[in-house]
């Protein structure tokens, strides 16, 4: 059962999942953007977007945008590798 | 059972990954009705010159005067302003509404990240182009007006097609190959506008519509 040990559990989750696909495609995307895609509430997007922070698969970057905090989102190249894994994982998994 | 939640997994990344880097709710549709729009407003466009053509001609019997000559002319230009102004806003309102309508029946929201980059891509190259052609005006190149216009509509068209469906690439390809004919035939820019602008505006947008919206 290695197959399994490939599926991340990090990733086992639809607004993470979303969260990463996003990023693998735009070079960063901020919360509002994140927010719209994905369909998440605040709370539930940040609470997310915390714990792919602490697994150092994302970066976040707090700034402003003339007087408005604005938070935006990058992969980091740990996250990018990791999320590749996932996916071939899935497709193997499919493929069975 | 677990294999049908992978399944998901699968295809919410595909479909994440697609709809945040490219806008799909372009309508086909509306690539269609704006390319017969093109094609009559060239023929309205082509009886108004030939109406000119003749009229100057037989004012050669009627009066020789300058003024009835720069007056007719100036009339010939602001009639094709008007016909250009017309076919372009009804194209555009026709696909901000079909185009909102499409988006509406796929969930997608019309003024979003991905449309917005799309816009942006789509209309820096055009206005540059736009702004080149009054350059051209200016030293009296008018015979390269057509051939600019469809070259740079063209590279408009396959500079934003990385953010929304891709026959959007092929419709710009086929563009500014035409335009680059045309440069070749100068005094026949009508019949390339309504070819590049017209004929093949209605090929894509068949293409696409019969492809993603039936």
């Amino acid at each position: 059962m290695s197959l399994i040990d490939n599926i991340n559990k990090a990733f086992d989750h639809r607004i993470r999942l979303g969260i990463m696909s996003i990023l693998m495609v735009n070079d960063h995307a901020d919360f509002k953007m994140l927010k719209e895609m994905l369909g998440a509430t605040d709370g539930n997007l940040a609470s997310h977007t915390k714990g792919l922070e602490k697994t150092a698969y994302i970066k976040v970057e707090k700034q402003f945008i003339g007087k408005k905090p604005n938070t935006r989102y990058s992969a980091t190249a740990l996250g990018k590798m990791e999320f590749k894994k996932h996916i071939n994982a899935l497709e193997k998994l499919i493929g069975k | 059972m677990e294999s049908n939640k992978y399944l998901d997994d699968i295809s919410e990344i595909k479909n994440m990954m697609s709809r945040s880097s490219r806008f799909m709710s372009l309508s086909g549709l509306s690539g269609i009705l704006a390319g017969i729009y093109a094609i009559i407003g060239a023929f309205i466009a082509k009886l108004n010159i030939g109406n000119y053509i003749l009229s100057s001609n037989s004012s050669e019997f009627l009066s020789k005067t300058e003024f009835n000559q720069v007056y007719r002319f100036s009339d010939l230009a602001v009639n094709l302003l008007v016909i250009a102004l017309s076919v372009i806003i009804a194209a555009v309102v026709t696909g901000v509404i079909l185009t909102y309508n499409k988006a509406k029946k796929s969930g997608e929201k019309m003024w979003d990240v991905s449309s917005k980059r799309l816009l942006i891509n789509f209309v820096v190259p055009l206005i540059i182009g736009g702004l080149f052609c009054l350059i051209l005006m200016q030293y009296g190149i008018a015979g390269l007006v057509a051939p600019t216009t469809l070259i740079f509509y063209g590279l408009a068209c396959v500079n934003a097609s990385k953010y929304t469906l891709g026959k959007v690439r092929y419709l710009g390809y086929t563009n500014i190959i035409i335009g680059l004919v045309a440069t070749q035939f100068i005094g026949y820019g009508l019949y390339f506008w309504a070819l590049g602008f017209g004929v093949f505006h209605i090929f894509y947008g068949a293409l696409m519509y019969f492809k993603d919206e039936k």
